[in-house]
């Protein structure tokens, strides 16, 4: 359930982009999605309104996050609930673990929760011989086909309904050859019914958590999140510390935004709210941070932690339209995993931010107004500073920047560029080492820049 | 009123007629135009790429051209975004920033400044319109298709202007061409295959000629288009707009 460390998002895309069919189909089905989210939000008059407000809701509540995490905490501690904090992946999967051991369990049943694979909290349970199976039917297929999600809010919209009817047959024994979506969502559901009959224990994500009642919301399509949780006798579930919101009515905004953004549905099918354990059972909550709050005190990313995971961005980004999810080598794929994942490490993600035509799709997108292009462009600033680019594209841009910066120089180096141009067109056209000319002409060289031409017209 | 033409480095060196037609359309509404030799570049293609701190020769070289003028047209919308968003300069920061507000890409400046109501020229074919990122998000030349606001558009209100021109419908009337700077070569695959969707876009609605109002995005389409030599023109809005 890795990703391919050794190939950066332009190499990855490419391999994605071999299968024209694949791309097409991949482009259209997001675009698809993009259009539902166009025609959700224009039936609200009120909807930028609505973004401006969730955006200052999330700003207020990053600027005194630690208040409204404590308050969380009291609240939910006087509602039954146990608070686990985790400064990161590694503590947050030993807390979990520790959980499970104190119960035996060995089958955990869990709803999606992009936190968990961004801690690959399934990978560290499955070591300790214990068996995870996510039950939303898209995470259940990318987790049997051995992968990571492709996208946080649609995990296999890369895989091809044939190809998860071939999934299905080696692995639940449905029919060779099946690919009617029906039959083989019928097919999940019955396996998962078994799977949610025999768990000890479910895991569960956190869309919101609202600090003055200390009760969480889970937001699901499939209702896989309640029925883990009421035939389970003990619920785990797990946060960034960014998921807090002060109050139970700002629900009222964020419920209306996400799943619209998400999906275009006007809510989602389930919106549980969990306030306190049902008697006889337990309840957990572990807040993580996980580099959240090195984001937080980096002040031109600072705001990406308002993000409410609807997907939006991914959706409308032309790049991860074509690119795949598996391209950006991270839990959170598409604009929004570009400006997260380079927090979590620099070395590791360098290649992301540049990933991006900074078109600002993303950014007139997102429900809680994150300014992601501009924060794309940010990290650029900070990873060429901090020395994660190749020092030949340094010297290269060293050099363009002499020229562009002295006139004298700019004409001169303009003339010569134009006839080699002329010179080798086809030479640098057909070039291995020339990504211009792989599917592209060069411009057709004129016989004078402008500045020549304006020289010789007005005689200066 | 002193206006001054400032044409992108990659413009002035490949595309001259693009600069050319620019500079006669402004004449034509009566300006007087003039074109400070010392230009060079606005510095983008170093910021974008990471490189901001390398652009303080090319900012004060703009402001030393540039320092004195009451608008500065330029046929670029991603080059006036970066000037808008980047143009600084320690030493002189009180003329960098009267330069950032005074700065128009070509479709602002006839629609808000100049304020054109009609235009006398015709071109009598099927065109469609790409929506420069930059220009269209950035500087807000018209309303993106993400934003529940009121539609309008600074370039397509200019061409429907244009007598005989005919719009093509596009089903995305907004998304990006992948051209992006360095984006184009460093993720040559995404790059082509974004602009490849275009254009199939412009084909499915018969588009005879494409136009926009930066060449960056329309040197990449075209490059596609030539290469499959395919029956589309390509043109900058400035060209259509002066009738050359
Ligand atoms: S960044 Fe905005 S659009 Fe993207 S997933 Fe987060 S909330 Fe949604």
């Amino acid at each position: 359930m890795t990703y391919n460390h050794h190939k950066d998002h332009s190499a990855a895309a490419a391999e994605f982009l071999v299968n024209k069919e694949r791309v097409q189909w991949h482009d259209d089905a997001l675009w698809f999605v993009r259009s539902k989210r166009d025609k959700a939000a224009f039936a609200l008059p009120e909807w930028e309104g609505l973004r401006t407000q969730a955006s200052a809701i999330k700003d207020h509540t990053l600027s005194c996050l630690d208040e409204y995490l404590q308050q969380f905490e009291q609240n939910a501690a006087r509602n039954g609930i146990h608070i686990h904090w985790a400064l990161d992946a590694q503590e947050h999967n030993d807390i979990v673990y520790s959980i499970l051991a104190r119960h035996g369990a060995r089958k955990i049943v869990k709803s999606k929760s992009m936190l968990t694979e961004e801690c690959h909290l399934n990978d560290h349970l499955e070591q300790k011989g214990i068996e995870v199976v996510d039950t939303d039917l898209g995470e259940r297929i990318v987790q049997l086909n051995d992968e990571p999600p492709s996208h946080i809010v649609l995990p296999a919209i890369h895989i091809k309904k044939e190809e998860v009817g071939a999934i299905f047959h080696k692995h639940l024994g449905t029919e060779a050859g099946a690919s009617d979506p029906q039959y083989l969502t019928n097919a999940a559901r019955e396996h998962l019914r078994q799977k949610f009959l025999t768990a000890d224990i479910a895991i569960t994500g956190v869309n919101f958590a609202v600090a003055e009642t200390g009760s969480i919301v889970v937001c699901t399509n499939e209702g896989n999140a309640d029925l883990g949780v009421h035939l389970a006798k003990v619920h785990i579930a797990c946060m960034g510390i960014e998921k807090i919101i002060p109050r139970t009515e700002h629900l009222g905004v964020f419920l209306r935004l996400l799943a619209r953004s998400a999906t275009g549905q006007a809510i989602t099918t389930y919106s549980s709210h969990f306030q306190r354990p049902a008697a006889g059972s337990e309840m957990h909550v572990v807040i993580v941070d996980n580099g959240r709050t090195t984001q937080l005190g980096r002040e031109a990313f600072r705001n990406s932690l308002k993000c409410i995971r609807c997907g939006a961005c991914l959706n409308t980004c032309p790049v991860y339209r074509r690119s795949g999810g598996h391209s950006y080598h991270n839990a959170v794929a598409g604009p929004i995993g570009a400006i997260l994942a380079p927090n979590l490490d620099m070395k590791k993600n360098a290649d992301l931010p540049f990933a991006s035509t900074l078109c600002g799709s993303c950014t007139d997108v997102c429900p809680v107004k994150i300014d992601i292009h501009d924060q794309l462009y940010q990290w650029r600033q900070v990873l060429v500073q901090e020395g994660y680019v190749a020092t030949g594209k340094k010297a290269g841009m060293k050099v363009m920047a002499a020229i562009l910066s002295s006139p004298g120089r700019f004409s001169m180096a303009g003339k010569l560029a134009r006839k080699m141009l002329k010179w080798f067109p086809r030479l640098a056209m057909n070039g291995k080492l020339n990504p211009w000319g792989r599917q592209r002409e060069l411009p057709e060289v004129p016989a004078e820049s402008f500045r020549e031409w304006y020289k010789r017209e007005h005689g200066k | 009123m002193r206006v001054a033409l400032f044409v992108p480095c990659y413009v002035d060196q490949f595309y001259p007629k693009v600069a050319i037609a620019t500079l006669k359309l402004l004449q034509r509404l009566g300006l007087e135009v003039e074109f400070p030799a010392g230009q060079t570049c606005c510095g983008q293609p170093m910021a974008n790429g990471g490189f901001e701190h390398y652009t303080a020769g090319c900012n004060s070289n703009f402001i030393k051209s540039f320092s004195g003028y009451d608008h500065i047209v330029c046929p670029s919308g991603s080059c006036v975004l970066h000037l808008k968003d980047h143009l600084h300069d320690e030493k002189q920061e009180a003329e960098a920033d009267r330069i950032r507000s005074r700065v128009y890409e070509l479709c602002e400046f006839l629609t808000d400044i100049v304020d054109l109501q009609s235009l006398d020229v015709s071109f009598p074919h099927k065109v469609a319109l790409h929506q420069g990122c930059h220009g269209q998000r950035g500087l807000q030349l018209s309303a993106s298709s993400e934003r529940v606001v009121p539609f309008f558009s600074k370039p397509l209100r200019l061409l429907q202007m244009v007598h005989g021109l005919e719009l093509a419908p596009l089903d995305r009337p907004d998304e990006c061409c992948g051209f992006g700077g360095t984006f184009c070569v460093s993720e040559e695959a995404v790059s082509s295959a974004m602009g490849l969707s275009r254009i199939a876009d412009y084909q499915q609605h018969e588009a005879t000629v494409l136009t926009g109002t930066d060449m960056s995005c329309l040197m990449h389409q075209e490059g596609l288009i030539r290469r499959k030599q395919l029956p589309i023109k390509v043109m900058h809005i400035a060209e259509i707009l002066s009738g050359s």
